[in-house]
């Protein structure tokens, strides 16, 4: 059995089984936004919640991560030891489980990263399934992430009077296996049933902005590199780096000395670092490969929806409007790539 | 900082071996070659070969100030297999801490990273070498390759440019080529001193007076930025097509592993799809010229 249901009431109980062998990180509200934070129960998870503020990469791929430390002097480069815990990831969204998707894809592409392979032994990730659209930013149906499809180990589905959860790994059967509050009376067939029928139904509830279809977006890309767009866009940003560091798929990162106040051991570090930042791409003898604004935004679109179609067939944008949400220069993604379709159309 | 930091009693410590670890290189010779340049022959722990090819490139650590990619000068051919050769010009905190270096001190070596010259592809024809300022460097790894293995290369062409006569590099290892092996060479300069007897004149000025065999020459171009358009277009003109032109790009490798971002030319990395490219690969990359 791989489907399972879950009284409403028994959320808690889930939980707390969960706590026993894990530390688990669940949406929580903060003000009136919302971050991912250790939780001690149910009642501190805000399930219905648009995406945090922070994406999940932080835990597999964080904002500083040491690579080694080292003594003055010296060339080689001590390993380090990384602290892990296993930890639950409670409640993602399936944008962001496709957000971490990409990551996967990044960090095992050849040459494998380490630090991230050693984190992501230790993450459990547990869905929940979005019934509604959070907010009029998402661009999920269109990049066909509002649905689960893979790349968690247990998804969560609000099935009205019940939650449904359904296994997807050795490790999501084990620890639904030893809890006792999940009630195994349904059999798969039917479930997989009522869960096509959830979906057929609230899909009717979501709706598209983007004017694109997903299997035109790598094309549209194709023909939008000299679109009047990008001259818009790069006149307002104002490369502050915002949305590259909500970006759930975004992983440049900068490498960084830091020295003890003793001058004598210090640690090397991975820091995520933004395309968005002005001296990105300038060289030691001062040229600049990407010096205009609007040159650095398209490469942040073209990382999201072109480039990464040619490296590794997959789209690095997962609708979550994370981008849009932390503009302060009101740059929308959805208005970007609608005007794109705009303006190629009239070609 | 995320909470994965906090101690937890379920947490435990794994070691991960470093990644992004150095080797240790020690400098065996050193020499100021300019004002700004300077030479630097170094050898890997225990004389291990670099196993590099002309073209590619080495990222140097030194701890406390950073790491810096810098191109190797010297050719795999070389007959002392256990050391290499670089030249770095001053112009960072990088390469400023390099040259207080002397022989004896140690400096981190990571590499060799990126794609080589084609040399399977240059073998058999007639090359035409364009070397711009600082573009001798990585260009003489490929030339003194060349040289070792003269007979397996046609006519070599060697065409240098550079600001003022005292900018020129290799200059004496050049006219040294030139009296052991056929080989064709001129020199240009911008500016002229008053001893200089030379050509002045940007490098493009060289290049319709050069007799080449359309049908088997490839050009190697390597050179600042700015040189490229110039030079390419001359290159074009004179009958060469995209697929005879190979180019070396500059751009800010951090990782050469492919995925900090720094060094992407749209969606091509320059530390592992270059930065040695065909002219004809270009097309499609708006932004590596």
């Amino acid at each position: 059995m791989r489907y399972v249901y879950l009284a409403k009431s028994d959320l808690d109980a889930l939980i707390q089984h969960l706590k026993k062998s894990h530390r688990v990180i669940a949406p929580v509200k903060k003000e009136n936004l919302f971050i991912l934070a250790e939780v001690q129960g149910a009642g501190e998870i805000a399930l219905k919640y648009i995406p945090t503020i922070l994406p999940p990469k932080k835990y597999f791929f964080p904002p500083v991560e040491k690579l080694g430390s080292f003594k003055m002097g010296d060339e080689k480069m001590n390993s380090v030891n990384m602290e892990t815990q296993p930890t639950v990831l409670f409640g993602l969204h399936t944008c962001d489980i496709d957000g971490i998707e990409c990551l996967e894809t990044v960090f095992h592409y050849h040459p494998a990263d380490p630090y991230y392979k050693k984190r992501r032994k230790s993450l459990v990730l547990i869905g929940y399934e979005c019934m509604f659209p959070c907010d009029e930013y998402a661009t999920c149906v269109t990049m066909d992430t509002h649905n689960p499809k893979a790349g968690y180990d247990i998804m969560i589905t609000d099935a009205g009077d019940k939650y449904i959860i359904h296994m997807n790994s050795e490790i999501g059967e084990k620890l639904i296996g030893t809890c006792l509050a999940v009630s195994r009376t349904g059999n798969d067939a039917d479930i997989k049933f009522e869960l096509r029928r959830l979906r057929e139904e609230k899909i009717k509830k979501f709706k598209t902005i983007l004017d694109t279809e997903y299997t035109e977006i790598h094309d549209l890309f194709k023909q939008s590199y000299k679109a009047p767009a990008w001259k818009d866009v790069g006149k307002r940003c104002v490369s502050c780096g915002n949305c590259t560091t909500v970006c759930p798929t975004c992983y440049c990162f900068d490498i960084q000395d830091e020295v003890e106040l003793n001058m004598e051991t210090g640690e090397r570090k991975r820091i995520w670092d933004s395309c968005q930042l002005e001296e990105f791409a300038t060289v030691a003898g001062g040229e600049n490969f990407r010096e205009e604004r609007s040159e650095r935004q398209r490469h942040r679109y073209y990382r999201k929806f072109c480039y990464s179609i040619d490296k590794y067939n997959k789209f690095f944008c997962t609708g979550c409007g994370r981008c849009t949400r932390a503009c302060v220069a009101d740059i929308k993604l959805y208005e970007t790539l609608n005007q794109l379709k705009k303006e190629t159309n009239n070609v | 900082m995320c909470s994965a930091d906090r101690i937890n009693p379920l947490s435990e410590l794994v070691a991960v071996d470093p990644l992004y670890s150095p080797m240790e290189g020690t400098i065996l010779k050193t020499k100021q070659m300019t004002a700004h340049e300077k030479f630097f022959e170094i050898r890997l722990e225990g004389g291990k070969e670099l196993g590099h090819l002309p073209g590619q490139f080495v990222i140097f650590s030194l701890f406390g100030i950073g790491e810096a990619p810098i191109s190797v000068s010297s050719s795999p051919t070389k007959k002392d297999k256990s050391t290499f050769e670089v030249v770095t010009r001053k112009v960072g905190v990088f390469t400023a801490a390099m040259h207080k270096l002397e022989p004896g001190d140690k400096i981190g070596v990571r590499g060799p990273f990126g794609r080589p010259f084609p040399i399977d592809d240059l073998k058999g024809n007639d090359l035409l070498f364009v070397a711009g300022g600082l573009g001798i460097v990585p260009l003489r790894s490929l030339i003194q390759f060349v040289m070792d293995k003269r007979r397996d290369f046609g006519e070599v062409t060697i065409l240098l440019g550079c600001r003022e006569p005292k900018d020129r590099l290799f200059t004496n290892e050049i006219e040294e080529w030139g009296r052991m092996t056929d080989i064709n060479y001129a020199c240009t300069v911008d500016r002229a001193d008053p001893e200089w007897k030379g050509n002045v004149g940007v490098i493009t000025t060289l290049i319709p007076g050069v007799d080449i065999d359309l049908k088997r020459t490839y050009a190697v171009v390597v050179g600042p930025p700015i040189m490229y358009k110039f030079v390419i277009a001359e290159l074009l003109k004179k009958g060469l097509s995209g697929d005879q032109i190979v180019i070396s790009l500059e751009r800010r490798m951090k990782c050469g592993l492919g995925k900090c971002g720094h060094c992407q030319i749209n969606g091509k990395y320059t530390c592992q799809d270059g930065p040695t490219f065909i002219y004809s690969e270009l097309k499609t990359l708006e932004e590596a010229l």
